[in-house]
C-alpha cells in the first residue's frame, strides 16, 4: 500500500460523507423508516469485501479459518442486503403506494 | 484493479447515492429503493465477474453463502407482519455490521495463517481499520439485538415473558468512555504484535459489551433513534472494512450510509424534540423523575361512549403506542366502517409524526388494516380540523396529545401535539392514567369532556362496535 493510495481512499472517505450530509435534507416523518431500511440494506455493500475474502478453496475440514469467517459474512451480508431491499420495497408499497391520495 | 472493475464500482457507488436521494421524497422513494438494490447488483456482479476472469474463483462457499444468504432474508422479509417490521430492520442493521467486523477479522486471520503481515504504513493502517471496524460492526449487532429485543417489549423463554430491562445509572456513562479507550489502547498495542490475536479477540469483546451497555439505558420509546444511529455505524464499519481489502465500494457507500444515516437520526431526534446527547445519555422518563398522580377520574363504558358518538358528524381518530402494542388496527377500521355505514359519520385518523414505535408506525399499521390512504391526515393538516370535530378518539396516545407541551415548561415542551383537547368530546382508550414516556401527567385526561376507556385496546375497541351494533 503506497502513501498515494492510502492518501486516495482517505479522499474518498471525507468526500463521500460529504456528500451523505447533503444528500439528506428534508424527510418527511412517514419516511424515516423506509429511508433508515434503505440506506441500511446499501450498509451491506461488505457483501463486497465478504466475496473476496471467501474465494478460497473448499475442502472439507480443512478450510482455512479466514475462509469459513468471510463465509459467515457473505451469508449475513447477503441477508441484510435482500431482507433489507425487500422489506423497504414492502413498506413503500404500503405507505406511499397504490393508493397514494392524488395520485 | 483493473480498470473496468473500477468503473464497475463507480457505477455502483452513483446508483446508491441518486437511491439514496430519491428515498427522501414520498413520490419517488420506491424507485429510489429499486435504484439501490440495482447498484448492489452491479457491484456483487462486478465482484463476481472480476474473480471469474482472473481464473482463481472458488465457487463453493461464494455460491453455497450468496444462496443461504438470499433464501434467508427473502423468507424474513416476506414472512414478516407489517408491525413487525421496525425489529426487522433492526436485526438486518445487525446482522450488515456483523458482516463487515467479519471480513476485517477474515482478512487480519488470512495475513496470519499465510505469513504475509505486511509492513510500515499498510499494518498501520490495516490495524487501525480492522480494530475501527470491530469496534463498530460487533457494537451494531449487540446493540441492534438489544434494540430489537427493546422493540419488541420482552422475550420469550421457555414459554415465560421476560421484559427487556431498561437500566443505566449515571456511573454507566464514564465506563463506556472507559470502554472505548480501551478499544484504542489495544489497537495501539495490536500495531505492535500484529500475530498476537488476543489484542484483536479482546477488541471484539470489549465491543460487543459496549454495544449493550449503550442501548440498554435508552427506553423503547427512543429506540427508533438508536436504530438509526447504530444504522449509520453499520456504513461506518463497511468504510473502515474499506480501508483494509483497498475497496473504493466498500469505503464510498459505507460513508455514505454512515453520514446520511446520521442526519436523518438528527432529524428524528428534532421530531421527538429531543438531542442526540439526551437520548443516548440521559436516561429519560425513568422511574425517578416521574410526576406523581394525585388526581382522579372516573371511567366510563363502551354503551355511554357509543351513544355519543351515535350523531356525531365528524371523528377524528388518534392512534399512538398503545394501538401498536394491542395490535388493535383491525377493530379501528371495523369500528371506523360501522360508524360511518351507521350513522353517517366522517372518520378521519390523525397521524402524529413520532406516533408509535418508528416514525410511520401508525401508517403502516393502519395501511395493515386497509384504511384508506386519504383517511390518514398528518398533524399540520389535520389539528385546524378539531374545532369542528364531534369526539376525537384517543388510543392509546400520550405525550402526543398532552397539553402541557404548548406551556413552554417541562421535557415535552415545544413538542408538536395533536390537538385532541380542541374537540367537543374526547375519549381516551387507555389501561390507566399513569403518565407517558415523558413522565408528564395530561391535563387531557381530566377535562370535564373526556371520557376515559380503561382497558387493553383491543378489548376496548371490540366492545365499543360491539356497543354501536347494538344501537
Amino acid at each position: 500500500m503506497t502513501p498515494e493510495f492510502l492518501i486516495g481512499n482517505i479522499t474518498l472517505f471525507v468526500l463521500a460523507i460529504f456528500l451523505g450530509f447533503e444528500l439528506i435534507t428534508k424527510v418527511p416523518a412517514t419516511l424515516h423508516t423506509p429511508l433508515m431500511s434503505g440506506a441500511n440494506a446499501i450498509s451491506g455493500i461488505s457483501i463486497i469485501g465478504a466475496l473476496i475474502g471467501a474465494n478460497v478453496a473448499y475442502e472439507s475440514g480443512d478450510t482455512a479459518i479466514s475462509g469459513i469467517l468471510a463465509f459467515v459474512a457473505v451469508v449475513l451480508a447477503m441477508i441484510n442486503v435482500v431482507g433489507g431491499f425487500m422489506v423497504t420495497n414492502r413498506m413503500l408499497n404500503m405507505i406511499a403506494g397504490k393508493k397514494r391520495r392524488g395520485a | 484493479m483493473e480498470d473496468w472493475v473500477a468503473i464497475g464500482y463507480l457505477l455502483s457507488a452513483a446508483l446508491f447515492i441518486f437511491g439514496l436521494k430519491k428515498l427522501g421524497h414520498p413520490r419517488t422513494a420506491p424507485f429510489g429503493n429499486q435504484l439501490g438494490a440495482l447498484g448492489m447488483l452491479v457491484a456483487v456482479l462486478t465482484t463476481i465477474f472480476s474473480m471469474q476472469l482472473a481464473g482463481d474463483a472458488q465457487w463453493v462457499l461464494i455460491g453455497a453463502g450468496i444462496a443461504l444468504g438470499s433464501l434467508i432474508g427473502y423468507i424474513m422479509a416476506v414472512r414478516v407482519q407489517m408491525t413487525g417490521m421496525p425489529e426487522l430492520v433492526a436485526l438486518f442493521n445487525g446482522f450488515g455490521g456483523a458482516a463487515s467486523a467479519l471480513v476485517a477479522l477474515s482478512e487480519i486471520q488470512k495475513y496470519i495463517d499465510g505469513g504475509t503481515v505486511p509492513e510500515g504504513l499498510e499494518l498501520t493502517v490495516t490495524m487501525v481499520a480492522a480494530g475501527l471496524s470491530a469496534l463498530v460492526g460487533w457494537m451494531t449487532l449487540t446493540g441492534s439485538l438489544l434494540a430489537m429485543y427493546k422493540l419488541k417489549g420482552g422475550v420469550s423463554v421457555f414459554g415465560k415473558w421476560i421484559k427487556t430491562p431498561t437500566w443505566g445509572p449515571s456511573w454507566l456513562n464514564p465506563v463506556k468512555v472507559m470502554l472505548v479507550i480501551a478499544v484504542a489502547v489495544l489497537i495501539y498495542l495490536s500495531i505492535d504484535e500484529p500475530t498476537n490475536t488476543t489484542y484483536l479477540w479482546s477488541i471484539i469483546g470489549i465491543s460487543c459489551l459496549l454495544g449493550i451497555v449503550l442501548v440498554l439505558p435508552i427506553g423503547g420509546a427512543d429506540m427508533p433513534v438508536v436504530v438509526s444511529l447504530l444504522n449509520s455505524l453499520s456504513g461506518i464499519a463497511a468504510a473502515f472494512t474499506g480501508f483494509i481489502i483497498g475497496n473504493s465500494a466498500l469505503i464510498i457507500a459505507g460513508s455514505l450510509v454512515g453520514a446520511s444515516g446520521l442526519i436523518l437520526t438528527f432529524i428524528m431526534c428534532k421530531a421527538m424534540n429531543r438531542t442526540l446527547p439526551d437520548v443516548l445519555f440521559k436516561s429519560f422518563g425513568g422511574s425517578g423523575e416521574k410526576e406523581s398522580l394525585t388526581r382522579t377520574k372516573v371511567g366510563s363504558d363502551a354503551d355511554e361512549v357509543a351513544m355519543m358518538i351515535d350523531g356525531a358528524q365528524k371523528v377524528i381518530i388518534v392512534p399512538g403506542y398503545g394501538m401498536a402494542v394491542s395490535q388493535c388496527q383491525h377493530q379501528v377500521k371495523e369500528f371506523a366502517d360501522l360508524i360511518s355505514e351507521k350513522f353517517d359519520t366522517e372518520v378521519k385518523y390523525a397521524i402524529h409524526p413520532v406516533a408509535g414505535r418508528m416514525p410511520g408506525h401508525m401508517n403502516v399499521l393502519l395501511a395493515e388494516a386497509n384504511v384508506p390512504y386519504e383517511q390518514l391526515i398528518e398533524m399540520d393538516e389535520i389539528n385546524s380540523e378539531f374545532p369542528e370535530c364531534d369526539v376525537a378518539i384517543v388510543i392509546g396516545a400520550n405525550d402526543t396529545t398532552n397539553p402541557a407541551a404548548r406551556s413552554g415548561e417541562g421535557p415535552l415542551a415545544g413538542m408538536p401535539i395533536i390537538d385532541a383537547d380542541a374537540a367537543r368530546t374526547v375519549v381516551i382508550i387507555k389501561r390507566s392514567l399513569s403518565v407517558g414516556y415523558a413522565g408528564v401527567d395530561n391535563d387531557l385526561f381530566y377535562m370535564d369532556k373526556t371520557m376515559m376507556l380503561f382497558g387493553d385496546g383491543k378489548a376496548m375497541m371490540t366492545g365499543l362496535n360491539n356497543a354501536i351494533k347494538e344501537i
